[in-house]
């Protein structure tokens, strides 16, 4: 116990952020495992995309209590004894467009687990949908920030509007005793910056700090992008059964150690750190979030041991006087849908396919805003890049349709299957039904002044 | 002069941005590096993505990683869930980048990690 006193000592105080989730739809066990690995303070979970935010809108129109990630309220079920046990806090945005619904249904878990004491945090405000008009009449433009159109172009056909408000709310919530702290859409750094604001007390305007924590937040925000998923040199990737989740170990001047728990697979370098950095950047000198700008070009990164990689020097800059807004609406409908053609002549034969059937829908009068035809297996990622044509055994015929009016769009579907038996010989993969039209949303992003927007703190103990 | 494929010299990551994707392009050394803050001009990635992308090609240079960053504008067939490609995000475009012939002098030698175990244009295992 003395030589862990003096360790105690000489090494500084260090948070150890963990995020377990980077999408909707990620490793439903890579959370359980981060719980039960390794030594951790706080679990991060992104739950949100631009996309998610509209589908959850859609779910609360039908049905008042749904319209947040369900998987998260399943996911504290599993993981709520050993979060108990060890201490370990919880920050997620599974609130989506409900979090008191989410609140509620966390609720019900923790009575079941007799969780007695258990404080969960909620932070609202983020969801503009209903004030849009308000804002509107009382002078907020809500032009769109990459081509300058009014609002007024949408106005009738939006699903969802949401700011992506700043990492305070959940510092306060944290600050405040939360155990599990369940937000709307703030950013996904956010939710790594917001228990480093609480724990440290980092001040609004210590913007190279704030910085330092959105930097962490980008690096672990997309889970096992900087552990060794989706790292260019694949093959010096071990254990991909078993892939480590990240680990950040913070600092309260800002630096910090991205690492994995021991005995995980996966692979924690100065390139898969990098490689993760760049990942959706913009101007690396000018990336804006609700609480700073960091400076990209700013970032030291340096190799300290085995799977740990020291972040320092990271500089930042005063936040804009604006937050961002994410605004979905309906711009219509889509339908794809894919046929397997095999060899000799893969290719050839699937042409044939494809110019029979955009001629036979052209025929019946039907020709549409938007097509594709590719060919997975030849052309549909890269495109044609320079060199010979690969010889290809087989090919999947795949095409869609985009059109505001629906009916054309289901009509599109019922072209496919005639091609089994009325095309070139050899195809097949037709299964699944026909397919159907789906609504395709549009994103409108724009800019709000932060004046007008009112962040809610609700911190409630589980009796 | 002689030429290499990128992923000798570099390696990289895409994902979308809005309607278009960006590539962050990562070189293993600083000789690599200067080479690919020479050759790399956005009209050189703009021709290797044609077909594939329809707008601005922008370049950011990031010294302290090695590193150069582009933004291809108009490389996924609309924004959101307007696209109807199957890489809807970008995420290969990083893989398409690699595979761009660089021109290097003659005496240039890839640095290790471009040759342990370099990918052949086949996308098979190649090297030790």
């Amino acid at each position: 116990m003395k030589s862990m006193r003096a360790m105690n000592v000489s090494q500084p105080r260090r948070i150890r952020i963990a995020n377990g989730q980077g999408f909707w739809g990620d490793s439903v066990d890579a959370p359980v495992r981060l719980v039960e690995e390794g030594p951790l303070d706080y679990l991060t979970l992104d739950y949100l995309a631009e996309v998610t935010m509209s589908i959850l809108q859609k779910q609360k129109r039908r049905d008042p209590a749904r319209g947040y990630a369900t998987d998260f309220v399943q996911l504290i079920d599993r993981i709520l004894p050993s979060l108990r046990t060890k201490g370990i806090k919880v920050v997620a945005n599974a609130g989506g467009v409900n979090p008191s619904a989410c609140r509620q249904a966390l609720v019900e878990v923790a009575e079941e687990h007799q969780a007695r004491g258990l404080k969960i945090g909620t932070v609202t405000g983020d969801d503009i949908l209903d004030r849009l008009e308000e804002l509107i009449a009382s002078g907020v433009g809500f032009e769109n920030m990459d081509d300058g159109r009014p609002i007024t172009d949408v106005l009738d056909r939006i699903v969802s509007a949401n700011v992506y408000i700043d990492s305070f709310a959940i510092a306060e919530a944290l600050a405040r005793g939360a155990d599990i702290v369940i937000s709307g859409r703030t950013t996904d750094p956010g939710l790594v910056l917001s228990p480093l604001i609480a724990e440290y007390g980092w001040k609004q305007d210590q913007w190279s700090l704030l910085a330092a924590g959105t930097v962490g937040g980008h690096v672990v925000e997309c889970g096992a992008q900087c552990t060794g998923g989706n790292f260019s040199r694949w093959w010096e990737v071990d254990g991909w059964d078993r892939l480590g989740y990240p680990v950040l170990e913070f600092a309260e001047n800002g630096e910090f150690i991205v690492t994995k728990h021991d005995g995980t697979g996966g692979l924690v370098s100065v390139d898969t750190v990098s490689e993760q950095l760049l990942y959706e950047m913009g101007n690396p000198k000018a990336y804006l979030t609700p609480d700073c700008v960091v400076d990209f070009t700013s970032i030291q990164l340096a190799q300290d041991g085995k799977d740990r990689v020291r972040v320092s020097g990271i500089r930042g800059g005063e936040a804009t006087g604006t937050f961002k807004v994410s605004i979905a609406y309906l711009e219509g409908y889509k339908a794809t849908g894919q046929l397997t053609v095999s060899g000799p002549d893969a290719v050839a034969k699937a042409k044939v396919c494809a110019d029979a059937l955009w001629g036979r829908l052209e025929r019946a009068g039907f020709t549409y805003e938007k097509t594709i035809t590719e060919l997975v297996g030849l052309d549909s990622c890269h495109g044609q890049i320079p060199g010979p044509p690969p010889d290809v055994h087989e090919v999947v015929l795949r095409v869609g349709v985009k059109d505001g009016d629906r009916a054309k769009v289901d009509r599109f579907g019922k072209e496919l299957a005639p091609l089994v038996t009325s095309g070139p010989p050899g195809i097949t993969g037709f299964a699944g039904g026909r397919p159907k039209a789906t609504e395709v949303l549009g994103y409108w992003p724009s800019l709000i002044p932060k004046d007008r927007i009112v962040t809610h703190v609700d911190v409630e103990e589980v009796q | 002069m002689k030429t290499l494929p990128l992923y000798a010299l570099a390696h990289a990551r895409s994902g979308d941005k809005g309607d278009g994707s960006n590539v962050g392009v990562i070189a293993y050394d600083q000789t690599s590096f200067a080479i690919l803050r020479e050759f790399l001009t956005p009209l050189k990635v703009k021709e290797h993505f044609s077909g594939i992308v329809f707008g601005e090609v922008r370049r950011f240079e990031l010294p302290n990683l090695m590193a150069l960053n582009f933004l291809l504008g108009e490389s996924l067939g609309g924004s959101g869930s307007a696209s109807l490609k199957t890489d809807a995000q970008g995420k290969t475009h990083g893989m398409a980048m690699l595979r761009m012939e660089i021109e290097v002098p003659d005496d240039y030698e890839p640095p290790e990690a471009g040759t342990a175990g370099s990918m052949a244009p086949d996308g098979e295992l190649g090297g030790a």
